[in-house]
């Protein structure tokens, strides 16, 4: 029946663990600003200056696009 | 494509959207409305960084003017020192207020700061509040270069005194750690009490004592550290001799843990410390529901927040820029054209047109000479001038109307029904545990006990708050939607109380803006028009502006020469033509009284041709709205403004509701007052801080804003002005709360009599109990839940 012990304390310590990530979630602030986080995501990472962002203006380059075609590189 | 040939046949700004006039500038292919917005593309394109338009449409702002010297108040230490968070080295970080923020594009450009300048080491926006987190290098960027910075592309930052009085709290968020802490409990107890629902071999008797033991101490987090809320409260309520919900509710607590405790350390049974710790995560979990904050909105502003953070002071060494905690006695400060006055002074200097709008709600600019006395609040709207302090910041009539309002602010707080419908409960369940007590000791002495303490287990009334906070939590989610912010769950109650409604005009009822604007005499031709519109341009009083609008003219002929006379008229040269506009003694001569500007005379080249009048502009939907609550509330205007409306108020709101006009902000709380000492319950509806004092007084305050980025005055409600005529719903939904709440109420009751059943038998075992809390406590949320948006769908909210 050891076994059973085994297992409780395993489970136990792995929800634990699991509450130990929540509180430090919130403690980190991420929950805090529920709007940002998702359109962070889709934002693709340029090095600065790179020449290819400049004069690239198709208004109809939606953000949904961007994030299909970083998909896809990936 | 299709998108691409739309946005050109209307010719929108490229950077900020508006509609390009006859003024628009094209560049490169793209066209822009103003010298501003184009520039702000220059710096991005050049900067590399033009993704910031394809994230969203025309996502730009469009840039105020500033002066030069607008953000030199960043360079005083103290002010700095307020600002800055944290400081080390070559690094300080700064969070600042951009009411602009609104899209993706502002995300995206706020964040790649460091692109424009390479100063700026990190900046991270937080969308809610609106606000940016910026680090950046000091040797390197000083915060007014930082502030100017953010200017330039269009997001210039708010700075108020009140951001330099206080840092802003913490959030307090030992509620969430709590309810995580019991929901890990709760889950993992539950899980080790399975042998105590379907029992266990006898060979096993050892295991079983060791999963009681684990729930013994799984359940002390929740008991000593969850639940201690319910203790404080049910506490302090006892100590003010008020029984309020949570003091049956501890009590149940406390004898189901002590029972609990006893059965397992006497190895005579289980406990019940699943029911125990559910009961309390669900109890938390409602409760963080229902006061889930509108965190980018205030309720509790004062008058720090209108205030600008520093003024400029001549002395005779030149001109300074003090923050304003530091204004002296007899300093002269200088007020440049569109400031916020700060401080009660006497004019020295220039001339003042002031717009006390925002203090007293009259809409029309009042004009003052040199040496009159000048009161904090007012906006200038001449040009630049100069005042003599005559009285400190904190001394100021505005300040000393808010500090009297304060103090009434305390009384307000009332008990909610919950409270007392618990007292009744509580009763009841003493009565039946004391019956059941009594019986089983004259029958059967060992059992008494044990009936005692179920039947307190079992009719703790924690069925009415889990109703109360998930009904209220949904509602506030669902009238949030609809724009109708409210302060707490208490507020909602309130509302629903309430049997009379004050209504300010100015900004309330109608939207503050002159754009009714009528023509009276000889017929004008296109040319003139437009030289009017030419002329009237050159002027920043409200009636020129609304005399722009009216004439509908794109392309104005430049004015050669002008002459404005503030609160007179102006005057002024387009193309050939002499033209003048103002009141009836400045067009038409000295013989006519000064009337105030309730009507624009017109003459050209001396000949009087016509007048304007001007009248207030309302609020789509206010006829349905009014028709429908004069069915079930009494209804008052107070409006600090001339009666010019009178006579449209009064066919609006029928004959019987009183139009008060010309009351000063104390004349309003004074009309609150007078109501409710008749006993009725008031709702005030205001926006500015001439309402401040009223909103406070009442049972109810709904301030109501066209922005709810922008300040609204101290309040319990803040309404979106575009939801004002659904403030009808809004009250039904409020009124539906309670029957909601009640209803859940009754269905628990059910459940608690099943449990009762047992519990006076003394046969309540760990299975029942198991199955009928987690079954009541779903129930109940899902007739919360269910009942409360069915209403409001049925209303057709969104």
């Amino acid at each position: 029946m050891s076994v059973i012990i085994l297992l409780l304390i395993a489970s136990i310590s792995i929800a634990g663990l699991f509450l130990l990530a929540f509180i430090w979630n919130v403690k980190n602030g991420q929950y805090d600003d529920e709007t940002a986080p998702a359109i962070r995501i889709l934002f693709d990472d340029k090095k600065p200056g790179s020449q290819q962002t400049r004069h690239q203006v198709n208004p109809d380059n939606s953000s949904k696009n961007k994030a299909k075609n970083k998909a896809t590189t990936i | 494509m299709d998108k691409k040939q739309l946005t050109q046949s209307v010719q929108v700004c490229y950077h900020c959207g508006e509609e390009v006039g006859s003024e628009g500038i094209s560049w490169e292919d793209k066209s822009f409305c103003c010298s501003g917005c184009k520039m702000v593309y220059e710096i991005l394109d050049h900067a590399g960084m033009c993704d910031y338009y394809t994230l969203d449409k025309n996502p730009g702002n469009q840039l105020r003017k500033i002066r030069n010297d607008q953000f030199s108040f960043l360079d005083d230490e103290k002010i700095q020192q307020g600002l800055i968070r944290f400081k080390y080295e070559s690094q300080s970080h700064v969070e600042l207020y951009l009411p602009q923020i609104h899209c993706s594009s502002c995300l995206w450009l706020l964040e790649n700061l460091h692109r424009l300048n390479p100063a700026v080491i990190s900046s991270q926006v937080h969308f809610e509040r609106k606000q940016i987190k910026v680090v950046y290098d000091h040797t390197q960027l000083s915060l007014r270069r930082l502030a100017e910075l953010l200017t330039s592309v269009g997001y210039e930052p708010y700075f108020s005194l009140h951001d330099l009085k206080t840092a802003s709290s913490p959030v307090d968020r030992s509620r969430i750690f709590k309810l995580g802490v019991a929901g890990f409990c709760f889950s993992n107890i539950m899980m080790m009490s399975f042998p105590e629902y379907f029992g266990i071999d006898a060979q096993e008797q050892a295991l079983q004592q060791l999963f009681r033991s684990a729930n013994l101490l799984l359940s002390l987090p929740v008991f000593f550290y969850s639940a201690s809320e319910f203790f404080n409260s049910a506490w302090s309520g006892i100590r003010s001799r008020f029984l309020n919900i949570d003091a049956p509710i501890a009590l149940a607590i406390v004898v189901t843990f002590f029972r609990s405790v006893y059965e397992v350390m006497t190895q005579t049974g289980g406990g019940y410390f699943d029911s125990m710790s559910g009961i309390v995560f669900f109890m938390l979990l409602g409760r963080v529901l229902q006061d889930k904050t509108y965190r980018q909105l205030s309720f509790d502003r004062d008058y720090t927040s209108y205030f600008p953070m520093a003024v400029t002071v001549v002395r005779p060494e030149g001109v300074t820029t003090v923050s304003l905690p530091e204004l002296a006695l007899n300093d002269t400060i200088l007020i440049h054209h569109g400031d916020l006055i700060p401080a009660d002074g006497i004019l020295t200097r220039g001339k003042a047109l002031i717009d006390y709008s925002f203090v007293t709600g009259e809409s029309m600019p009042v004009e003052k000479e040199m040496g009159e006395i000048i009161y904090a609040g007012g906006k200038q709207l001449g040009a630049n001038m100069e005042l003599l302090v005559i009285r400190e910041v904190t001394q100021s009539y505005l300040t000393q109307l808010w500090n009297r309002q304060e103090e009434k602010k305390v009384a307000k707080e009332k008990p909610s029904f919950v409270h007392a419908l618990s007292k009744y409960f509580t009763w009841v369940v003493f009565a039946i545990a004391l019956t059941s007590g009594t019986y089983w000791l004259m029958q059967d002495a060992s059992r008494a006990l044990n009936a005692v303490t179920s039947v307190l287990i079992i009719a703790c009334p924690c069925a009415l708050l889990l109703s109360n906070t998930f009904t209220n939590g949904n509602i506030l989610r669902r009238l949030a939607r609809n724009h109708f912010y409210l302060r707490n769950a208490q507020t909602l109650e309130n509302l629903a109380a309430a049997d009379t409604i004050l209504f300010d005009k100015t900004g309330t009822l109608s939207t503050g803006k002159f754009t009714e604007v009528r023509y009276h005499g000889e017929p004008l031709t296109f040319f003139q028009r437009r030289c009017l519109a030419s002329l009237a341009a050159q002027s920043t009083h409200p009636l020129s502006k609304a005399i722009v609008t009216w004439a509908a003219i794109h392309q104005l002929i430049p004015v050669r020469s002008f002459n404005e006379i503030p609160g007179s008229g102006i005057e002024g040269l387009v193309g050939d033509e002499l033209l003048t506009l103002g009141s009836a003694r400045f067009v038409l001569g000295e013989a006519y009284p000064a009337s105030a500007f309730s009507e624009v005379y017109f003459s050209w080249e001396g000949k009087v041709l016509g007048k304007f009048t001007f009248s207030n502009e309302y609020r789509e939907g206010l006829n349905g709205l009014i028709s429908s609550l004069k069915k079930r509330y009494a209804m008052t205007v107070v409006s600090g403004d001339q009666s010019a409306d009178q006579s449209l108020l009064q066919h609006l709101f029928g004959r019987e509701v009183p139009l008060l006009f010309d009351q000063l902000p104390t004349d309003k709380q004074d009309v609150v007052a007078s109501i409710q000492e008749k006993g009725s319950r008031v709702i005030m509806v205001g926006d500015g801080l001439n309402d401040a004092g009223a909103l406070l007084q009442a049972d109810v305050g709904i301030a109501v804003t066209d922005d709810s980025n922008r300040f609204t005055p101290a309040s319990d409600c803040i309404l979106s002005a575009d939801a004002l005529p659904m403030l009808d719903l809004f009250l039904r939904v409020a009124k539906a709360n309670k029957r909601i709440v009640l209803t859940a109420f009754v269905v628990s009751i059910i459940y608690n009599l099943v449990g009762l059943f047992f519990a006076v038998q003394g046969t309540l075992n760990p299975m029942i109990a198991a199955i009928l809390m987690p079954v009541s406590s779903m129930s109940i949320l899902l007739i919360a839940f269910g009942l409360s948006n069915w209403y409001c769908n049925r209303l057709d909210l969104k």
